[in-house]
């Protein structure tokens, strides 16, 4: 007789609900380890070097950077859309699975939503440091003036403005909403007086009640019911930035899908570099377990093959399309001056998140936070490839260059990541990590002491 | 309803409703709808005086509490006539540095000399430009000119100084010593009169004439044949089959731009021409000339002589051995009358036999002629050497340096450095700061000759004038002043002129002079009858004799130097000059520099590539480039570079090849054979603003061959008519009520002189970013000239292609700015608002022409930050500023430019059009790339008038749009180019 197998549970450990609160509210508690304050040094000078390369941008214009009259975006734009794309995991896993009803979500939302809010305000730098006049960058937004300008509403960088900002906004409320019973509970436990005023104030008067649940529970839905579609919209409109050029290599109509399915890839991939590690150094393996990390591998492998076999897709339709221009945009990726980054970006995309079609490989903690940096890497590579292979050589040969980055678009770029980690290290201080709430609602269906006492 | 008064019968029948039905013109309009409303009001009421109180005392408090900038502007006391602030006034006037010759006309704005256009009254140049006759403007504003006369250094004034020099002068010339002065070949009659009266003053004066692009060879020749050294008028416009012989004739051969507008007369195609000339050049070297013949044929210096004997030999009867040349031979003589041959050698004997050629073709008397000279490079190289022998000697006391730097341009410097030294006394009238000057006892610094009046005449009976189009900017005086000064007269030079003319060149007639001379200044030319004595005719037989001796095309294998002057920096005199060292050479595309170019053989046998390394004899080391087309063995430098002395953006760029001059058979050799070249290790690094050279195999470029065009109009452009299949939309076409601006580009035409880069420079403020920017792929030019390769890398092909904004209908880069800043005309002119861009660079990538342009850096001074100017060569100092032209905004840090098919230029004339009540004529506006050019290549009109010469072009077979199947509906189209190969 076949009996089906039982779901391993999502939380591990005999634990009571005191237990949870009292295992996950211990990385605030307390002064922060040595670990802690190494990490921020590193980002936080990581990030000061973000700051003067953002001081020779803005001072001594552009041309500090590596781009040339053929090449008008290079790192700026590839930095931006592979922060974005990154920015996709956390509602993705908060919205789409909650509405796809998948639990093993509630340990790792919080987190990956946080992470997603941090990468979108990274991103978010880098369309306004690449301005050639930021301090004029107000333009772009439709307000009233005396002078009756108005922005131009066909231009994909404008779509791009209300897309970004809608996202982040959305996010943002979306993350709060689920953090305030949370807020609560870490009110309640707050010895210290001050601590407990602030968290209360930012609880909004949480007490617990049935009616604050239901009423929680409601908007949350309906919040999540909001974010979904931005998922897929986002990184849609960012490709129309692209997709709607006249540039052989960007002007695809394949791209929407693509970006997409890219960016909750890099998403992931994002979301398991950083967890892998808080896990361990926040003693929550017990909340984020093996289990988690595998049906993360396995979404991984899902939009890692479609962005795979799109593409393969692009360049059937180079070749079947019969325009020259497209034909040579595409053998130039493979084999032109730059064709190290695509092959690179081939390998880490396409070839290494198949390994995970192994349980071993999938399931293995070592490899899967080797093949996650891989991802990242080659993600940014994609819009590297994307960006500037593209651009590089267009139309007419006659203006055919080539680019090199300069020390301070890297820096801008270092900078971006240090201000990543040093907002994620302040946000593993301020807030519980994981969902406390979410994740005692399905301590009961799906813990270990309910999985094994139903079993018994 | 208000009961309405009205005081007179016309202001009733302006009736209310006459002003709805707006018929009447918008000026009147509105002045008759201010009149009735200052009627109805009953003057300001207390509302109105609180408003205004309150304003004034608001703007009183802003005013008092904010520090005004000082300002002054102070109008004209007396207001000179014809000038109206804000307008252009336009100055005939000439240009000749020397060496190069054009008629111009200079505009002035506001007392400033702006920009230089061509004259179309010139006989000689017919409106036609040079790249640096469009540059000279900014020599005016050179930072190295010299502000004062200097005496051992020391700043003075002209009356000691003068006191001192005629002492001095008339003490040598007392004791029965030499005084030389050495000049470039002077055109101007006056000034030869000028310096006949200083000679008379100054008995033992000599005249040394000393040309840095000499044409001695030539006139030594004539010397031979016709017994009178001169150069001939040449007429390529007269010529069906042109034979060149290293000759660059529409680059810096003698009379480059009076060649180009000859030559490109004869190889237009449109407006009903069917014929074309054929060219086919010999050269080692890839030359702006060569690169544009029919037929270019790629042989070593060492052979020219040979293949020149050849052609004379298989002209005259007897048997040639090279096919080549017998073929060439077959296609000269069926075009007896209507050829011409012309070599650049300066070997004397290879002149006469060119001669005999011509002779033989019956040439003289049609494409050239004996009785009209050419009047520029009448220096003969063998008196410079003498001069520099005698002075090493010591045996001259004093040299006035009028206009020369030998010490940067005599190929044997230490020789001439060391006369020099010996010479005791040493004036120069350079105005700006040489190798030369600076080793001077006195500097008497000479106007800039836009400053200066001066007269020409550089053919047989064309006469110039030049007129100053700004008082001297600095205490400087003019040479022809000086001279006159020194030789006792009190005259100024205009005086002198004129009177000159009164008495030599004015033939009276019923006017009387005041009129002639007003005219001759107002047109800046006059042509009158003369004419040279007639010449003996020409005995072939010494050619021919020569011709039998020399015949043997000899295939050494020695190294073989090949030296010459660009169309940017020419002999080096304008090396100071940014516009002309950023300018893109035209067959290599490299600026800010001089190199060796090499073959690619030469190069695999001694390990070089580009950017290597090598001494020629011993000198440099030059960075290598490796030229398709170029002699296998034979290695080209530009002259010019390399200069000591003489401004920022002068010094420090490039090599000073002239060290590498040879001088045989009595004159200076470009061409040299024996050469030695050694590899040095390491690299430089040249800036080239096109790196990518083929064409890839897309219809960028369309070229035929004549007879493939004869048979069928469209040939080349066959792809077309399937390209316009497929343009479907589901969007309206956007219709243009009244003018539609467009450019046609005749490909035939286009030499790719470069005059159009620097003129739109000149015209539109376009920035200079230097050297390390261009490296960067960072050049701000608004049209280039794109060059490709096609056929063997031995000797290929080149076609040429000039780009800027196509004005595209459907624009690509409109519809991505997000905050609108380029937008479509209603007259289909894509315009940028610099003020309103942000600077995403979306437009740039996005255009597929690759023709806007991003302010990187602060390069002009326009930004709000202060202390972040990039600005490498000085463009951005006062004196520097005052070319820009004020119509054209200078753009800040950050925002994207490109061409705005000088829309500042439509206006006005739209304007005067308006004015006067008329519509705009065809040819009225003309943009500053179609007025510079030589060749007449690019027209710009109204696509809307179909009788325009622009629509006649875009209806021509030829006429073809880049990257047109992309849908962007570009507003410039191209006519193919057409070679003459026979097949």
């Amino acid at each position: 007789m076949y009996v089906s197998p039982i779901r391993e549970p999502l939380i591990k450990g005999n634990k009571d609900y005191s237990q949870v609160t009292r295992d996950i509210m211990a990385p605030m508690a307390g002064k922060p380890s040595k670990y802690w304050y190494m990490g921020m040094a590193l980002a936080g000078a990581a990030a000061l070097m973000g700051a003067w390369a953002s001081y020779e941008t803005v001072f001594n214009g552009i041309g500090t950077w590596g781009l040339n009259k053929t090449i008008g975006w290079a790192w700026d734009i590839t930095n931006f859309v592979w922060w974005v794309g990154i920015g996709h995991a956390g509602t993705f896993i908060s919205a789409i699975l909650l509405l796809f009803r998948q639990k093993w979500r509630t340990s790792i939302n919080r987190s990956a939503e946080a992470m997603t809010l941090i990468a979108i305000a990274c991103a978010g730098f880098f369309p306004l440091i690449h301005m050639g006049r930021l301090l004029l960058g107000f333009f772009i937004f439709p307000y009233p003036n005396t002078r009756d300008l108005w922005v131009n509403f066909n231009s994909p960088l404008l779509w791009d403005v209300f897309a970004i900002t809608t996202y982040f906004l959305v996010s943002l409320v979306f993350w709060y909403v689920g953090l305030i019973p949370d807020i609560g509970t870490v009110r309640d436990k707050a010895k210290n007086k001050i601590r407990k005023a602030i968290y209360g104030f930012l609880s909004f008067g949480w007490t617990g009640s049935a009616r604050h649940w239901s009423r929680h529970e409601t908007i949350s839905l309906v919040l999540a019911g909001l974010a979904a579609p931005l998922v897929l919209s986002v990184h849609t409109i960012v490709s129309f930035d692209f997709a709607t050029s006249v540039i052989p290599g960007w002007h695809t109509t394949i791209f929407p899908p693509y970006f997409v399915s890219g960016a909750i890839f890099s998403g992931f991939a994002m979301v398991l570099t950083l967890l892998i590690v808080a896990r361990k150094a926040l003693n929550l393996e017990d909340y984020i377990t093996i289990n988690h990390i595998e049906s993360m591998n396995k979404i991984i492998i899902l939009t890692g093959s479609i962005v795979g076999i799109a593409y393969l897709t692009e360049f059937f339709i180079a070749w079947y399309s019969g325009v020259e221009y497209e034909q040579y945009a595409f053998f130039n990726r493979a084999f032109g001056p730059y064709a190290w980054a695509y092959w690179i970006m081939m390998t880490c995309n396409v070839i290494t998140p198949q390994l995970f079609w192994f349980k071993k490989i999938r399931t293995s903690l070592i490899a899967t936070f080797i093949i996650s940096i891989f991802v990242n890497i080659g993600m940014w590579f994609e819009r590297f490839v994307i960006v500037v292979t593209s651009l590089h050589r267009d139309y007419l040969p006659s203006s055919w260059s080539m680019y090199k980055p300069t020390l301070v678009e890297v820096g801008l770029y270092i900078g971006t990541l240090g201000l990543f980690f040093t907002l994620f290290l302040l946000f593993i201080r301020i807030f519980p990590v994981i969902a406390i709430a979410e994740v005692k609602s399905v301590l009961k269906s799906s813990g270990e002491h309910q999985k094994h006492a139903h079993h018994e | 309803m208000e009961k309405k008064y009205y005081k007179s019968l016309e202001e009733l029948r302006i009736a209310p409703d006459e002003f709805q039905n707006g018929e009447m013109l918008g000026d009147k309009k509105s002045l008759l709808l201010m009149e009735q409303e200052l009627k109805q009001s009953t003057g300001p009421n207390r509302r109105d005086f609180l408003k205004l109180f309150g304003f004034t005392v608001a703007s009183a408090a802003v005013a008092a509490s904010c520090e005004q900038p000082v300002r002054k502007a102070i109008p004209f006391l007396i207001q000179p006539e014809e000038v109206t602030p804000g307008k252009a006034n336009y100055y005939a006037s000439t240009f000749y540095d020397g060496n190069d010759y054009c008629s111009i006309l200079v505009k002035v704005r506001d007392g400033r000399p702006i920009k230089i256009e061509g004259n179309t009254l010139s006989a000689v140049t017919g409106g036609g430009t040079s790249a640096r006759t469009q540059a000279s403007v900014l020599d005016l504003y050179d930072n190295a000119r010299y502000r004062e006369p200097l005496n051992q250094g020391q700043e003075t004034s002209w009356e000691q100084i003068d006191a001192e020099i005629m002492n001095k002068l008339g003490e040598i010339s007392g004791r029965g010593g030499r005084i030389v002065l050495l000049s470039p070949t002077l055109i101007s009659p006056s000034t030869k009169a000028a310096v006949d009266l200083f000679k008379n003053r100054y008995p033992g004066t000599e005249l040394v004439q000393y040309d840095t692009t000499s044409a001695s060879a030539i006139l030594k020749a004539n010397e031979l044949s016709f017994g009178k050294a001169f150069i001939p008028a040449y007429h390529f416009d007269k010529a069906d089959v042109i034979i060149g012989f290293d000759a660059d004739f529409l680059g810096t051969w003698l009379s480059p731009v009076e060649f180009t507008k000859q030559y490109v007369s004869k190889r237009k195609l449109h407006e009903g021409n069917k014929a074309m000339s054929r060219h086919i050049h010999f050269e080692s070297g890839m030359s702006l000339t060569g690169s544009n013949a029919d037929k270019r044929i790629v042989i070593k210096p060492s052979q020219q002589k040979a293949y020149v004997a050849q052609l004379l030999l298989a002209l005259s009867g007897s048997a040639a051995e090279n096919p080549e040349i017998i073929k060439i031979a077959e296609e000269l003589s069926t075009a007896k009358g209507r050829s011409l041959v012309v070599s650049n050698s300066q070997d004397a004997e290879t002149q006469l036999m060119i001669n005999a050629i011509n002779e033989l073709l019956g040439n003289y008397g049609n494409t050239l002629l004996t009785d009209v000279h050419l009047k520029v490079r009448q220096a003969d190289d063998a008196a410079m050497t003498k001069l520099t022998e005698e002075m090493a000697q010591g045996v001259v006391d004093g040299i006035i340096l009028y206009d020369v730097n030998p010490s940067y341009d005599f190929p044997d410097r230490e020789k001439w450095v060391a006369g020099l030294e010996k010479t005791s006394l040493k004036i120069t009238f350079n105005s700006v700061k040489s190798e030369t000057s600076e080793t001077a006892n006195y500097v008497c610094p000479d106007h800039h000759y836009l400053e200066s009046w001066n007269d020409f005449e550089v053919k047989t009976g064309h006469y110039s004038l030049a007129q100053p189009a700004i008082r001297h900017i600095f205490n400087t005086r003019q040479a022809q002043e000086s001279l006159l000064k020194w030789a006792g007269s009190e005259k100024d030079f205009r005086t002198f002129i004129q009177e000159y003319w009164q008495q030599n060149i004015y033939q009276t007639d019923l006017t009387g002079f005041v009129s002639f001379w007003n005219k001759c200044v107002h047109d800046g030319v006059y042509v009158s009858e003369k004419k040279e004595t007639p010449v003996p005719a020409l005995d072939i037989s010494a050619a021919s004799a020569i011709a039998s001796t020399n015949s043997v095309i000899v295939a050494d294998d020695s190294y073989q130097l090949d030296l010459y002057y660009n169309v940017s920096v020419g002999s080096g005199k304008h090396a100071n000059n940014p516009w002309l060292q950023e300018l893109p050479d035209p067959v290599t595309k490299i600026c800010w520099d001089n190199y060796a170019a090499i073959s690619q053989k030469l190069a695999d046998e001694m390990g070089l590539e580009d950017e290597s390394l090598i001494t020629i004899n011993k000198l440099g080391p030059f960075p290598v480039v490796i030229q398709p087309g170029q002699e296998s063995r034979t290695v080209s430098v530009a002259l010019g570079y390399g200069r000591e002395k003489g401004g920022k953006s002068a010094v420090g760029v490039g090599v000073n090849a002239y060290p590498l001059m040879g001088f045989a058979h009595g004159s200076r050799q470009l061409q040299t054979i024996g050469a030695s070249i050694e590899k040095v290790n390491g690299k430089f690094r040249l800036a080239r603003t096109q790196t990518h050279h083929s064409m890839e195999g897309r219809q960028i470029v369309r070229e035929t061959t004549l007879a493939a065009y004869l048979d069928n109009p469209k040939s080349g452009n066959e792809i077309r008519d399937e390209i316009k299949k497929h343009l479907k939309t589901i969007y309206p076409k956007k219709e243009y009520a009244g003018l539609h601006w467009g450019m046609a580009i005749d490909l035939n035409s286009c030499i790719g002189c470069n005059a159009c880069i620097v003129a739109c420079s000149a015209e539109n403020n376009v920035p200079v970013v230097g050297k390390e920017q261009v490296l960067m792929a960072r050049e701000m030019h608004w049209i280039r000239i794109d060059r490709y390769y096609t056929g063997d890398p031995e000797n290929p092909e080149l076609i040429r292609q000039p780009v800027m904004c196509q004005h595209c209908d459907n624009a690509p880069c409109e519809n991505v700015c997000p905050v609108a800043a380029t937008t479509h005309s209603d007259e289909g002119i894509n315009q940028m608002a610099y003020n309103r861009c942000i600077g995403t660079r979306y437009c740039n990538n996005n255009c597929p022409y690759k023709v806007r342009r991003f302010n990187f850096f602060d390069y002009t001074n326009a930004d709000a930050l202060p202390g972040n100017l990039y600005d490498t060569e000085e463009m951005t100092v006062d004196l520097r500023k005052l070319v820009l032209n004020p119509d054209v905004t200078t753009r800040a840090k950050g925002v994207i430019e490109k061409c705005s098919f000088c829309i500042q230029r439509i206006q006005d004339k739209k304007l005067k059009a308006k004015i006067e009540n008329r519509p705009l004529a065809d040819g009225e506006v003309i943009t500053a790339c179609a007025q510079a050019c030589p060749s007449q290549a690019i027209v710009f009109g109204n696509l809307n008038d179909k009788e325009s010469k622009v629509s006649l072009m875009f209806a021509d077979e030829r006429n073809y749009h880049v990257l047109e199947e992309l849908h962007v509906l570009p507003s410039v189209g191209y006519l193919t180019k057409v070679k003459n190969t026979n097949v």
